[in-house]
């Protein structure tokens, strides 16, 4: 049961004055597809930086796997099976797409300084495990044939794709996706939903934040809402639509895409 | 081809006054290599990279002054205090990032400076530590015979320099090099997959620190004396200049930096008191114009060649 | 006791120069986020300026150092148009290399054109000490004083009461806002580096009659500089302001109390110090200038 389960409870983040996020309780549960949805400004993206360690909660906790999170360092989170991907395209933009997964297979090496300037035997055969591994994910996500090219260098969907498989590289228990599908035409969108299916059939809990209400309701076995700051909605993506508290934050805030 | 004209050297090349620019050149190699780990891969500025040098020539200098070591000892000796140095002043640093960082360095390469400069019972301040031996090859248990002209210094340095490139080329190509690029490429998102940034730029610090040091030591026992000046910003600038003009960030960018800056001031010899005005100019002019560097720009005039 | 207090006037002076060079530097970087490395040589410049006008030309002394300020005002606008100009919009390693660039080039510059020999600068002002109860102070360093506060108040009422000072004021918050409500960003850029470099201009021409001249002369100062800057937290003005008076004061009782080999070490302990335990600075938050 607490195989890659997400439990959040009370948290607070507060910075420049500003409570980001107040008393915000809930919980992923392994294996689903949750969803985190809320006018711009809701807070959602400083859930996702105080859950992975990018940003320290002022209170509450966050659990992972039994294990308390809250508070460690991004990388730490990594390690236990946390990955997030960015809101803004994050690349490693210098660097050909087959690096850029190589790099996000970094927890999936263990070679040290010691053995790597002795060039021992096992450091070799871990590098062809490796560039192995790469080319699976890159195969998975559908990016392979770009493997030569400099990132900056892709299309701006393919960039997105490439973000996912630098994450997936680093094989999560739970993938923290922040709007995955943000600038993307519809044909773009309906692979990226489909995706996703793919990740969760591979038993990766996805857990992630969206402004598209299609493909929210369309993958989502559980979706959050989040309002200024705070939690002002948890269901079923047929049990959210219809809440009227979500409603009234679409329609009355700046939302993007009242529910449809 | 190139490879045996370089050992050969002692033998064919009979101007010692140019072997003596090419061990410079080895020196120089080494020193631009290490620096390249910090500044080219994991894309830190990090301006105190003279003060590895100096430690390692003081150690090495000390211990054969004051304890009579020889430099077999002094040289691996010169390595572990400068990389602990390395350790040091990367704890310390990289808590910051960005100017912050580069105050750190450059402040931590001045105070080691005005140390040496002060602490006469120590380091004999601005006097130096002069007659430091040179390094000597034991023959059976009673005869050892010292280095003596410059071929000997030469293979050293040549070795040195051969090793310093073979770490850097093994580390580069591997998982950690893989990490200090993701760390220079894009620090956040290198830690969304575990990298730990701190420990992998203080490791790279330790690595570029222990390589400058033990190029310090045999400075100290080629020129036989070390003073306060190896800790001076100038040098560290040269290091700079050498790693950014040859082409930061790849393998053989520092060493034809090095190459190249050890040749330019002999070439301007005449005119030496332009030489750090120059080398001002050139480092603007690069910026501007050359930013990644001579390698790079062939490699691609190379590429683009119908 | 008296020895404390001379120490203390003595650091106080010292640090009102201290803090025209942190403002100066505080300001760029407040406001154009450039790491001016340079910043010493133009210290360096308003020195050797000051000598150009004082000592070979036979100029009236406060012409001089007038001159010698409007020198780095100008030479500093030149550097801003043509080396930091095409750079703007890259990243803040670059900058920092071109400016490492200039900071070598300026220094050499001087080296070539006026030796290495420290020269010294003619000033009308007595030898004699003037005393003042227990404390000792020569007439110079009172005009030094003097002159440094001036500034930093005429700095102060520039940036706080004029349009131009409520345009920096705004850049520095919001460049892009400001860009949106008209402000011409690159001419705030020069005048902000230009002024800055005025600032640190005056200082060298304030401090080269008591100290000699020579062309390595900006390295401690931008070392100096920078620990005032970080002590006083990046584009905190008021905080540059008592940043440079604590440092001159640290030195001082430094210099007198412990050792003087050591003394031009203090500012980059202090660095290092404020750095790992309040790398905001000592003042707080930079929240705005002036």
């Amino acid at each position: 049961m607490t195989g890659s389960t997400l439990e959040v409870s009370a948290l607070d983040v507060r910075f420049g004055g500003v409570q980001a996020l107040a008393g915000v309780s809930f919980g992923v549960p392994e294996g689903a597809v949750v969803s985190l949805i809320g006018p711009n400004g809701a807070g959602k993206t400083t859930a996702f930086n105080a859950i992975t360690g990018y940003l320290a909660p002022t209170a509450g906790t966050v659990t992972f796997a039994g294990e308390p999170i809250a508070g460690l360092r991004p990388h730490q989170v990594a390690r236990r099976g946390l990955v997030r991907t960015f809101q803004k395209t994050s690349l490693f933009a210098q660097v050909t797409v087959g690096e850029n997964v190589l790099m996000g297979l970094h927890l999936r090496g263990a070679s040290r300084l010691g053995a790597i300037l002795l060039d021992l035997r096992r450091v070799r055969a871990e590098e062809a495990r490796l560039r192995e591994a790469a080319e699976e994910v890159m195969a998975f996500v559908g990016i392979a044939h770009r493997r030569e090219e400099l990132a900056a260098s892709l299309p701006y969907g393919e960039q997105r794709l490439l973000e996912l498989a630098i994450a997936l590289a680093a094989r999560p228990r739970m993938l923290l996706l922040d709007e995955p599908a943000s600038g993307m035409n519809p044909a773009e969108k309906e692979s990226t939903m489909r995706l996703i299916g793919r990740i969760r059939d591979q038993g990766i809990t996805v857990f992630l934040v969206e402004h598209d209400m299609r493909l929210v309701m369309g993958i989502s076995d559980r979706v959050l809402v989040l309002n200024h700051g705070q939690l002002i909605a948890q269901g079923s993506p047929a049990e959210v639509r219809r809440d009227p508290a979500v409603i009234q934050a679409y329609l009355g805030g700046e939302g993007a895409g009242a529910p449809a | 081809m190139l490879a045996a004209a370089l050992v050969g050297v002692p033998v064919w090349l009979t101007n010692q006054y140019l072997v003596h620019l090419l061990i410079l050149a080895g020196l120089f190699t080494i020193l631009a290599v290490s620096l390249n780990l910090l500044l080219g891969y994991t894309g830190q500025l990090s301006l105190g990279h003279a003060a590895f040098f100096g430690i390692g020539a003081y150690t090495s200098a000390l211990l054969d002054v004051h304890l009579g070591l020889s430099f077999w000892v002094g040289l691996p000796a010169a390595a572990v205090a400068a990389g602990l140095s390395g350790l040091l002043i990367g704890r310390l640093a990289f808590k910051l990032r960005g100017a912050y960082f580069v105050l750190v360095t450059i402040s931590f390469a001045e105070v080691v400076r005005l140390v040496s400069l002060n602490w006469m019972e120590l380091t004999q301040g601005p006097l130096g530590l002069p007659g430091i031996r040179p390094p000597s090859i034991r023959l059976g248990t009673m005869a050892s015979i010292p280095f003596h002209g410059k071929g000997a210094y030469y293979w050293l340095v040549l070795a040195l320099a051969a090793l310093s490139y073979g770490i850097a080329s093994r580390v580069v190509r591997s998982r950690i090099g893989r990490a200090f690029v993701a760390l220079r490429e894009n620090e956040a998102l290198a830690e969304s997959v575990g990298v730990d940034a701190f420990r992998t730029l203080v490791l790279a610090t330790v690595l570029a620190a222990a390589m400058a040091g033990a190029a310090g030591s045999c400075y100290a026992h080629y020129v036989s004396f070390v003073g306060p000046e190896v800790f001076l910003f100038s040098y560290t600038i040269t290091m700079v200049i050498m790693v950014i003009a040859g082409g930061k960030g790849t393998l053989l960018g520092p060493v034809a930096g090095a190459v190249i800056f050890t040749a330019v001031p002999e070439v301007l010899r005449e005119a030496q008191q332009f030489q750090m005005t120059v080398y001002g100019a050139i480092l603007i002019l690069l910026v501007i114009f050359m930013p990644r560097g001579i390698v790079p720009y062939l490699k691609e005039r190379r590429a683009g060649a119908p | 006791m008296d020895t404390l207090l001379q120490h203390l006037l003595n650091g106080i002076i010292l640090g009102g120069t201290y803090a025209l060079l942190g403002i100066g530097l505080t300001l760029i970087f407040g406001i154009m986020n450039v790491v001016n490395f340079a910043h010493g040589e133009f210290y360096t410049l308003g020195a050797f300026a000051a000598y150009f006008f004082l000592a070979l030309l036979g100029v009236n002394f406060y012409v001089g150092v007038a001159a010698a300020i409007v020198a780095g005002v100008l030479i500093g606008a030149l550097c801003e148009r043509f080396v930091l100009r095409p750079l703007q919009g890259e990243n803040i390693d670059t900058v920092m290399l071109v400016m490492i660039g200039v900071w070598i080039f300026m220094q050499n510059t001087e080296l070539l054109i006026w030796g290495g020999i420290p020269q010294s600068i003619p000033h009308p002002f007595s030898p004699r000490p003037l005393i003042v109860g227990p404390l000792h102070v020569n007439s110079i360093r009172i005009f030094v004083f003097v002159v440094a506060f001036c500034l930093i108040g005429a700095s102060h009422l520039a940036i706080q009461r004029t349009k131009l000072g409520k345009a920096m004021r705004a850049t520095f918050q919001d460049r892009e806002a400001a860009a949106l409500m008209g402000v011409n960003i690159h001419r705030i850029h020069t005048v902000t580096f230009a002024f800055g470099s005025g600032l640190a201009a005056a200082a060298g021409a304030l401090l080269g009659p008591i100290f000699l001249v020579y062309p390595s002369m900006g390295d401690l100062a931008a070392l100096k500089a920078f620990s005032v800057v970080i002590m006083g937290g990046l584009g905190n003005f008021m905080g540059a302001t008592f940043g440079g008076l604590m440092l001159g004061v640290a030195e001082s009782l430094g210099a007198g109390y412990i050792s003087s080999g050591y003394k031009d070490g203090i500012g980059f302990i202090m660095i290092i110090f404020v750095l790992l335990f309040r790398p905001a600075g000592l003042f707080g938050r930079a929240q705005r200038i002036g």
